[in-house]
């Protein structure tokens, strides 16, 4: 892929509109950034500083109490607590069980047509489309301890799913929740490896883990870092687990969104929520720009091996 | 859950929109055309306070419309936690929108107050508030419940106490006596080891953890606290570790520890207080220490949300005892712990002299009558109370022993996060903790957050 022209090209205005005008298109847009995006990303910088709170004194007149809420939340056992929790959260219900899952299913289903295939899509992108909160109702009922549908089913009488094992219980969740999103891009992706290499690779001998490894991921390896980069992300700031937990039993699957409503709404501390949110936003960079890096050294040895190979005949 | 933002924000902008939709009426101005004013309050019909919300949908609005041509009130129910909806309310308030009356918890009215949020009724509902006819006949000691260094910022609602329930028919088949007067706390444990041998699943409920939130301070570590002699707020000091507070920790331990008295899991479910209450209309629990809330709106046989059938021959009820006799705060014998909720003005009504008017209308004698028509309570007014508590001989119960014993939480804007100290100091003993360790966590917590150990007695 070629990179596009550096700026300073004098000679770079394809579109021949002009500086000015150019300009003037530009505006309207740069403006909803600032106003929807940035100003809010400021402001919540300088909340963090602050000792906002929700009522009392300093709902009135907030004092700015410096770096205070940052070191606070570093050095509060159960933000770390959190923190670990979601890094599992993510790591179980997003890395390993939806791309996991929705990878498997997509393998298996990429030869099938026909009704079988229908149905199991149809099943899974219905968990996906139904909204939040209903899901997570229908879940706590599965799991109730008292009259859990699944309690019923296991004859289990009194076992608390929800309460022996939260953090376990909503890495399920989402998995069941989330899988969707990575099964249709996988199975978006399968399409674009040739049905040919597989079949020179089966006809050498190849094993279905080799098939994977050897022409499988290399293929559609952007597609596999693109996905987990997206379901990485909406994991770690996903609150649905609040309607089946509320992040207890006293604090054992308080993930870091449902930490920040914890302190910011429940607490009223809305200087130290903002801290925190802070923080997330910066973790999220991080997430972010490791994948970005990853995908970009991908790219750049595509491209070299195009280089070393010459232009096609 | 595909929200790539922080929830914290969705969840504050959705209040806030769930608001400011529902108040888009009361921009009207006063006189000429229609005004709207909207009611708010965690009441919804069929589900929580339910009589409450009938009685505001089925009398007060048809009644203020009758007297205010052009007048068009709403109501905006809720049925939430007490801690969701004070959140909302606060959200509301602080993005100056929201009903023109509001409930409130009269513990929150502090921190709203010094939040801005509330402002006197005097001052927003002009001359008229000081003139009411209402203030003569509310008790001093229940105007308190509106009153914030010194000024009146709401109409009390009515105030209650708080007992020990027990199920008659479990103790009679455990061989304990129907009329039961524990008079320590060494009493409630021996009816629970007799009431367990007699194989009732969960003999005692006292409410604890931080799922419960002010129910576990308010039904469990204050009324306690009390019977082992101290208040949570004294002599301009917070309790820390003292004795007392290890005592009422020692208790939760005996009850939550491994006896199998209690059910620790309840306490820690994100809806176990409901479910405590249907495990004792049920029958699955004996004793429970609630409010005279649980005997009007949650066991009440026609409209209650756990409804027992037949709960005046099987309920009992008796004072919550001292650690021993004469233990307790003032030397007594059995303690209690009181509050009440509170009606208060928007500050931010766009017709604030009406908003007053259905005020003291909703407060009025025969506004009163009529709720309690409904719903028998104990009423702020003592008219009223006089004429309509002979009707049920638990809330005059309450009315005669329990509220002259009673004591009231510091109204301090502090208050509810010291309150979530105690909730999670007998989270760590309902999770297998010991009572030092909690009182010990609970003390270091204690003094960071009111400014050093100068501010903490114990």
């Amino acid at each position: 892929m070629a990179r596009p022209t550096s700026a300073g090209d004098a000679g770079g205005d394809a579109a021949g509109l002009g500086r000015g005008r150019a300009v003037a298109f530009v505006l309207p847009a740069l403006a909803l950034v600032g106003v929807f995006l940035v100003f809010p990303a400021l402001w919540t910088i300088y909340l963090g500083l602050t000792d906002y709170r929700l009522t009392g004194l300093a709902a009135a007149e907030p004092r700015v109490v410096g770096l205070d809420n940052y070191t606070g939340a570093l050095a509060d056992p159960e933000f770390l607590r959190s923190l670990w929790l979601t890094l599992g959260y993510v790591g179980g219900s997003a890395i390993v069980g939806q791309a996991g899952l929705g990878f498997t299913l997509a393998w298996i289903l990429r030869t099938r047509r026909g009704r079988l295939r229908g149905l199991v899509e149809g099943v899974v992108l219905l968990s996906w489309i139904l909204p939040s909160t209903v899901v997570g109702f229908l879940w706590f009922a599965l799991l109730d301890r008292d009259d859990g549908t699944l309690n019923a089913l296991l004859g289990t009488p009194g076992l608390g799913w929800l309460l022996d094992h939260p953090l376990l219980s909503i890495i399920v969740f989402n998995v069941w929740r989330g899988t969707a999103f990575s099964m249709m891009l996988y199975a978006a992706a399968l399409e674009n490896v040739p049905p040919s290499h597989l079949e020179t690779a089966r006809l050498a001998g190849a094993s279905v883990p080799q098939q994977l490894r050897d022409v499988v991921f290399p293929l559609i390896r952007r597609h596999v870092l693109t996905n987990l980069l997206l379901i990485s992300l909406w994991t770690f700031n996903d609150f649905t687990p609040f309607v089946l937990t509320g992040g207890g039993p006293e604090g054992r699957s308080e993930i870091l969104p449902i930490y920040v409503y914890d302190v910011a709404l429940r607490g009223g501390e809305l200087g130290a929520g903002a801290a925190v949110s802070f923080l997330i936003l910066l973790i999220n960079l991080v997430i972010a720009l490791a994948y970005l890096r990853l995908l970009r050294g991908r790219r750049r040895e595509a491209v070299h091996d195009a280089a070393a190979k010459g232009p096609p005949a | 859950m595909r929200f790539p933002s922080r929830p914290a924000t969705i969840a504050a902008v959705a209040a806030v929109a769930a608001l400011a939709l529902t108040s888009c009426g009361t921009g009207a101005p006063e006189g000429g055309g229609t005004v709207t004013l909207t009611i708010a309050a965690n009441a919804i019909s069929g589900g929580k306070n339910s009589e409450s919300a009938d009685w505001i949908k089925r009398w007060v609005i048809p009644e203020f419309e009758k007297t205010h041509q052009n007048v068009k009130v709403l109501f905006q129910p809720s049925g939430v936690d007490d801690e969701q909806y004070k959140t909302k309310i606060a959200l509301d308030l602080k993005a100056k929108a929201g009903a023109d009356v509001i409930d409130l918890d009269g513990i929150w009215v502090g921190e709203f107050a010094q939040a801005g949020y509330v402002k006197p009724l005097a001052e927003v509902g002009g001359a008229a508030v000081e003139s009411w006819e209402g203030w003569s006949q509310i008790p001093q000691a229940v105007q308190g419940l509106g009153i914030f260094d010194g000024k009146k910022y709401g109409l009390p609602q009515g105030t209650d106490g708080r007992v020990l329930y027990y199920n008659k028919a479990l103790f009679r088949k455990a061989g304990l006596p129907e009329e039961w007067n524990p008079s320590g706390w060494q009493e409630i444990i021996d009816a629970g080891v007799k009431l367990k041998a007699a194989g009732v699943p969960t003999p005692i409920q006292i409410n604890a953890g931080t799922a419960m939130g002010e129910a576990t301070t308010m039904q469990g570590v204050l009324p306690l606290l009390a019977g082992a002699g101290a208040e949570i707020y004294s002599q301009d000091k917070w309790t820390g570790a003292s004795q007392a507070l290890k005592d009422v920790l020692g208790f939760y331990q005996r009850i939550y520890g491994g006896s199998g008295l209690g059910d620790p899991k309840l306490q820690q479910e994100a809806k176990g207080r409901d479910k405590s209450f249907a495990r004792f209309a049920e029958g699955e629990i004996a004793i429970l220490a609630e409010g005279d809330y649980f005997w009007r709106s949650v066991i009440e046989p026609a409209a209650g949300v756990a409804p027992m059938k037949d709960r005046d021959q099987v309920v009992g009820y008796t004072k919550i005892p001292a650690k021993e006799p004469g233990a307790g705060i003032r030397g007594q014998d059995h303690t209690s712990m009181s509050g009440g909720a509170v009606r208060v003005l928007n500050p931010f009504s766009k017709n604030p002299r009406l908003a007053w008017e259905l005020l003291a209308f909703m407060h009025s004698a025969d506004a009163t009558t009529s709720q309690l028509a409904g719903q028998v309570r104990i009423s702020s007014r003592t008219d009223v109370n006089d004429e309509v508590l002979a009707g049920d001989p638990m809330l005059r119960y309450v009315a005669d022993e329990v509220l002259p014993i009673t004591a009231f939480r510091p109204g301090l804007a502090i208050y509810p996060q010291v309150s979530v100290l105690l909730q999670e100091a007998t989270a760590e003993v309902v999770a297998g903790g010991s009572a030092e360790e909690a009182a010990a966590a609970y003390q270091a917590k204690l003094e960071g957050l009111v400014g050093g150990a100068a501010n903490v007695s114990g």
